[in-house]
């Protein structure tokens, strides 16, 4: 059922020169920190990034020499900073490549920008009767929004099922598109399993069916490369903290057709192009959806983000992040008692995992005692917790800077984890 | 390691392998659910109280290893006690694992075994939750115990 795009992104064809992981690290000031006295080995990507150097600056430089408001003032540093703000915007859209920088709304995060959607589009396009289709593999995200929206809309939430492997079953994705499907909700990549599902044919089969797709790309955008028009979804949701950039800023893309047909989702300054008390005329795109004062620096972080990852290819990116993965699953298979969740052939590089007999949570405490940081829990994804029938998983997630020497690391840990309980 | 094994000592260890009255109590009288979100942590406590002295106790659920081991402490502990007594327990086993206070180990008993866990704010959670739930079926609240 996949088209070659998908299976490209889980292949890696050879881009050069590997990355240099030794000079990357440098990169990183956090990575040089110490827990509980142990050279810290990060393996909590998925939850967040560790920031480069380079975003850490670009976002200094803003405040100590740049800071201003935007698309207000006349003067020099107030024009300097809208430049700046909108060359990220730039940026982010040939980053994924968007047609359009007014199709580029910046909001909090991935979470921010399901909401938007959940509540503008909601209002403007979902009707009683409706349905609204996501997939048994999503993070809480991408599931209670439109749980909200179908109760506000007397609308009707419908799950497509996973399989063992952790994979969507594409037939009866199908099958559960209807004529009163109003939107497809999926995501990208499970931040769980590290799946990557077959958007682009998610997308053509709910075009079919004349639906539009949101995807929620919060576990994607930093580990393979995203085109949005190739893909041909109509939104497309993603964090910036999870992509090597700051904390409180992420993206929504939108088809601009659907955009111009959906009320604003917040109101104030910035999203108005003239207001009396009769009557308010909303600001053009993408601003409609940018009301306040935007996180200016965090724009600029993401830019720089952006820059980071595009100076190294995620391509590369992608390529190490495979390897690893495959040296991973290799050192924890060896470890007794592992079993690995989610095994979805070119998965992204996410560890879950369960130790039998020990809960996660212990494994985690035991684990940061030697300096090791992974997430433990549900994920906020608890419907997949439940359809594994565990509580819990231990999970690494990797990034472009970690090592085989961290998961032989974790190996190890995992070793005396087992010893303190036998 | 040494910080570990204050954390999981061999009581706590053998009451998570082997958990004290890990069943459902067929003649209970009080009953609460706990659930810790974080985790996924869950709890069914069962107590049979009769002239105001908790008479037997059970649970059932799935946890970490520091949850299931005070929940099976604390059933252990709790035959036998009145209702007030259980209740003041509560307060001298929150204190002991949030390091609020140090109560003196004789009216502790075995539970003294989790002083390490004020070292780990993090698990306190974990160590509370049987308690919390203990408190709900005492006062005979229906509604789900939450720690979070």
């Amino acid at each position: 059922m996949k088209s070659t795009e998908e299976v490209t992104s889980g292949e890696f064809a050879g881009t050069g020169p590997s990355i240099d992981v030794e000079r990357v690290r440098r990169d990183f000031p956090l990575l040089e920190e110490k827990v509980h006295g142990r050279k810290l080995a990060y393996l909590d990507n998925a939850a967040t990034t560790q920031k480069p150097r380079q975003v850490i600056d670009a976002m200094m430089q803003f405040y100590t020499s740049g800071c201003s408001n935007v698309h207000r003032g006349v003067h020099l540093l107030s024009e300097r900073a809208t430049a700046n703000y909108e060359s990220a915007r730039s940026r982010l859209r040939r980053f994924i490549n968007a047609r359009d920088d007014r199709e580029i709304v910046f909001v909090r995060g991935a979470t921010e920008a399901i909401n938007l959607v959940a509540s503008s589009f909601g209002k403007a396009h979902v009707k009683p009767g409706d349905e609204i289709l996501i997939t048994g593999m999503e993070h809480h995200s991408n599931i209670v929004p439109w749980q909200v929206v179908c109760e506000e809309r007397g609308a009707r939430l419908r799950v497509v099922p996973i399989n063992l492997a952790g994979e969507l079953l594409v037939e009866e994705y199908e099958k559960l598109l209807n004529p009163r499907t109003s939107l497809v909700a999926v995501t990208h990549v499970s931040n769980a399993l590290g799946t990557v599902n077959p958007v682009r044919h998610i997308v053509e089969m709910a075009h079919r069916n004349g639906t539009p797709v949101l995807i929620d790309g919060a576990q994607a955008v930093q580990h393979l490369r995203v085109d949005v028009q190739a893909l041909d979804c109509d939104f497309y949701a993603f964090s910036g903290h999870k992509m090597y950039g700051p904390t409180g800023i992420g993206v929504l893309y939108g088809k601009e057709r659907w955009l111009e047909s959906m009320p604003p989702y917040q109101a104030g300054g910035d999203m108005i192009t003239s207001v009396t008390f009769e009557k308010t005329i909303y600001a053009k795109l993408p601003h409609k959806f940018e009301a306040g004062t935007p996180d200016i620096a965090g724009v600029i972080g993401l830019g720089a983000a952006v820059d980071y990852l595009e100076s190294l290819g995620v391509d590369r990116i992608a390529e190490h992040e495979h390897a690893l993965l495959e040296y991973g699953t290799k050192v924890l298979q060896a470890v007794p008692g592992v079993r690995i969740i989610g095994t979805a052939p070119g998965k992204t590089s996410v560890l879950s995992f369960t130790l039998e007999g020990v809960h996660p949570h212990d494994v985690g405490t035991i684990l940061d005692q030697e300096g090791i940081a992974i997430r433990t829990g549900h994920h906020c994804a608890q419907p997949v917790m439940d359809f594994f029938r565990i509580p819990a998983t231990a999970r690494a997630s990797l990034a472009l800077y970690n090592t085989r020497e961290e998961l032989d690391t974790l190996a190890a840990g995992l070793r005396r984890v087992a010893e303190v309980f036998n | 390691m040494s910080d570990l094994r204050e954390l999981y000592q061999e009581v706590i260890l053998d009451h998570h392998k082997r958990p004290r009255n890990f069943h459902k109590l067929e003649d209970a009288n009080r009953h609460a659910e706990g659930f810790n979100p974080l985790c996924g942590d869950k709890i069914q406590l069962y107590l049979r109280v009769e002239d105001g002295i908790v008479r037997d106790a059970g649970f059932e659920g799935s946890g970490c290893a520091i949850s299931t081991a005070s929940a099976s402490l604390m059933t252990e502990m709790l035959k036998g006690k009145t209702e007030a007594e259980s209740e003041a327990l509560f307060e001298k086993f929150h204190d002991l694992v949030t390091g609020k206070s140090m109560p003196d180990s004789a009216s502790l008993g075995k539970l003294a075994v989790f002083s390490g866990v004020r070292e780990y704010p993090v698990r306190v959670k974990c160590a509370v939750l049987a308690w919390h739930t203990l408190r709900a079926a005492l006062q005979g609240s229906l509604e789900r115990v939450a720690t979070e």
